[in-house]
């Protein structure tokens, strides 16, 4: 959380700086869902995610060099430079692809539950998405058809209460996200979103059921991110203040949760000077890392040869 | 060579598919009926069972977006849209995914996918159950896009179109499931990005797509019986597309007629021409003519949509006017 945390603050500078030129969409605020979810995942299982998922990325255990390296767009970045931000994959961690379509890998990851299931594999596929996904149609469709085939998936809904620039209710006219799998008989719950060891515990449920052929869940985490839609301000999201909801958040920063638990264990603070270096580290390498080069624009329009994992 | 109907054709290689690859299976809406697929899905839920063959819920969009995923891990789906209007809603998971996942990664992914679609063209059916779309799918990088118009090449096509790496749009056309010519039993290829030459000419080069070859092969007839010799094309795939062959055609005939089963406006057929009247412009001795559907949604009536549809006669014509010919009764007067 904390690794997750620090890298998101580096490239929110380099978003200030006008280094990082693609859409940033920082994690900060939410870090106890994708660490809590990953934490209950097995190595083989699979992750697919949107436009917010630095976090998902990082919590798998994905490259931070070729994070930094992919957001500004060098020849070592998890997706060769040619994503950005946004299109992240770090196949042998199980990071499958993020893109930016507003439930874009949501039917993709119940694919990927589809093909375990046929093959027979004991593997589990999760689909992280925001609040606003649940407003796209073929969420919906995908919710059935994996309650239908009794699919090893989960939905991850990450509650923000924004979507873009909207609040939840200038979307919606009720609070009800943890009822949306009721219709298609899928499990669905709240979690405090903010609450590590709540979601991990919850995360774990929902695994051992897709993992046992019981099918999927959904899981609504409430959380709140700290910085706007895009980019790395903290109080003008998209043209619209919420400086006094924020503090409230502030309050209940993940992180700090989670360190008091283990100090009320007797567990001391983690140690940030690691990760600074570590930070620093992959920051000078990406820097390095050359940029593709404007030749090599047409290369794998079409793939070679079929690639499975 | 025993003969199949182009319907059997797309059977038979589903059925050898299945057979022979334990990643395949097949999903989409009216997998176990013959009213939506025909005879080119018959029996074979009984045959490979319904967890290969997969009648799906009415959800063009995640049925497809769960192929593509499917497809990332490992598998080798066939998505079904029986009617091609209906695909509309898939858009998102063919062309923002299926497309670019290959290019965005740099090459560490490829979504073997096959998406079959089918033109329902004719029976009163009107403007939602009519349309031919493949130019949409054509503009897109990333995806193939092929129309067989033969029971051979149904077959074949289909196979090629599963061993390809990449997303490919395969669509079919029920007009064409009653045609018949003979088709091998064994799993032939026929290689995507190669047209067929169906006839030779000297005089003028006609390239159809999918239903309109057949069209440009009887108006190749009607011109003969008029002393005009026309080259016929069959293009078979229309991304990539065998240029190679059309130029080489139009430079020896110096007279072109592309004939498109979709819209003129930005059609497969404005392509086509634009290529020729290009790469070939000093061996054109006349303008490409085109023969596609008018800018307009599909009627229904019977007199309304008899003359929506091009065919045979609106080629011949196309031909005679890029040769300069008079019609034929005029010359015979």
């Amino acid at each position: 959380m904390v690794r997750i945390r620090m890298a998101e603050e580096a490239v929110g500078r380099m978003v200030e700086t006008g280094e990082a030129r693609c859409p940033c969409h920082l994690y900060i605020g939410q870090e106890a869902i994708a660490s809590g979810v990953c934490a209950a995942l097995d190595a083989a299982d699979t992750v697919w995610g949107g436009h917010r998922s630095h976090g998902h990325y990082l919590a798998r255990g994905g490259s931070l060099e070729a994070m930094f390296a992919e957001i500004l767009g060098r020849t070592t970045g998890c997706s060769g430079g040619r994503g950005g931000s946004m299109h992240l994959l770090a196949v042998k961690q199980g990071i499958l692809g993020t893109v930016p379509i507003v439930a874009g890998t949501v039917p993709l990851a119940v694919g990927a539950a589809m093909a375990y299931k046929m093959k027979k594999e004991a593997r589990v596929a999760t689909a992280f998405f925001g609040d606003g996904t649940l407003e796209e149609g073929h969420v919906h469709e995908s919710m059935n058809l994996a309650s239908l085939y009794r699919l090893p998936v989960i939905f991850i809904c990450e509650n923000n209460l924004y979507s873009s620039h909207l609040h939840w209710t200038e979307r919606r006219v009720a609070d009800n996200l943890d009822k949306a799998g009721d219709f298609h008989s899928i499990p669905s719950r709240r979690v405090d979103g903010n609450d590590v060891e709540a979601v991990y515990s919850a995360a774990s449920a929902a695994v051992a059921r897709a993992r046992t052929g019981l099918g999927p869940s959904l899981l609504e985490c409430r959380t709140f991110r700290w910085r706007g839609h895009v980019g790395a301000s903290t109080d003008i999201d998209v043209g619209v203040k919420r400086r006094g909801e924020l503090a409230d958040w502030l309050a209940r920063d993940p992180i700090a949760r989670v360190e008091a638990r283990l100090r009320e264990s007797g567990i001391e603070d983690l140690d940030r000077n690691p990760i600074v270096e570590e930070i620093k580290d992959a920051l000078h390498a990406a820097r390095q890392a050359s940029f593709p080069p404007p030749g090599r624009v047409l290369d794998h329009i079409y793939a070679e040869a079929a690639c499975a994992f | 060579m025993r003969i199949l109907n182009y319907a059997q054709a797309i059977r038979e290689a589903h059925a050898q598919i299945l057979a022979s690859d334990a990643r395949a299976f097949v999903i989409g809406q009216g997998l176990w009926s013959p009213w939506y697929a025909g005879a080119s899905l018959e029996d074979l839920d009984q045959q490979f069972s319904r967890d290969r063959v997969v009648d799906s819920p009415v959800s063009e969009n995640a049925t497809t977006g769960l192929a593509v995923g499917a497809a990332l891990a490992g598998m080798r789906p066939i998505v079904f849209h029986p009617r091609m209007d209906f695909m509309l809603l898939a858009v998102d998971p063919i062309v923002n995914q299926a497309a670019n996942w290959s290019y965005l990664f740099r090459g560490q992914v490829a979504v073997p996918l096959v998406i079959r679609a089918v033109i329902n063209r004719g029976g009163e059916q009107g403007a939602q159950h009519s349309q031919a779309l493949h130019a949409m799918f054509m503009h897109v990088p990333g995806l193939k896009v092929v129309m067989p118009s033969t029971a051979y090449d149904a077959k074949g096509l289909l196979l090629a179109a599963l061993d390809d790496p990449n997303p490919v749009l395969y669509v079919d056309d029920r007009w064409l499931y009653g045609t018949s010519d003979p088709v091998p039993e064994e799993m032939f290829r026929v290689p995507i990005g190669k047209a067929a030459l169906r006839r030779a000419g000297r005089d003028v080069t006609l390239v159809g797509i999918s239903s309109m070859a057949a069209e440009c092969s009887k108006a190749a007839e009607m011109l003969a019986e008029e002393n005009i010799d026309a080259e016929v094309i069959d293009l078979r795939s229309l991304k990539p597309w065998d240029s190679e062959l059309v130029l080489a055609s139009v430079r020896k005939t110096a007279h072109a007629v592309v004939a498109d089963p979709g819209w003129k406006t930005a059609g497969a057929s404005a392509e086509i021409a634009a290529t020729i009247s290009f790469e070939a412009f000093h061996d054109l001795r006349e303008p490409v003519e085109r023969v596609a559907l008018p800018d307009c949604p599909a009627p229904t009536s019977r007199l309304e949509e008899a003359s929506y549809y091009p065919g045979a006669r609106e080629i011949s014509a196309a031909a005679r006017k890029t040769l300069r010919r008079k019609p034929a009764q005029e010359a015979a007067a």
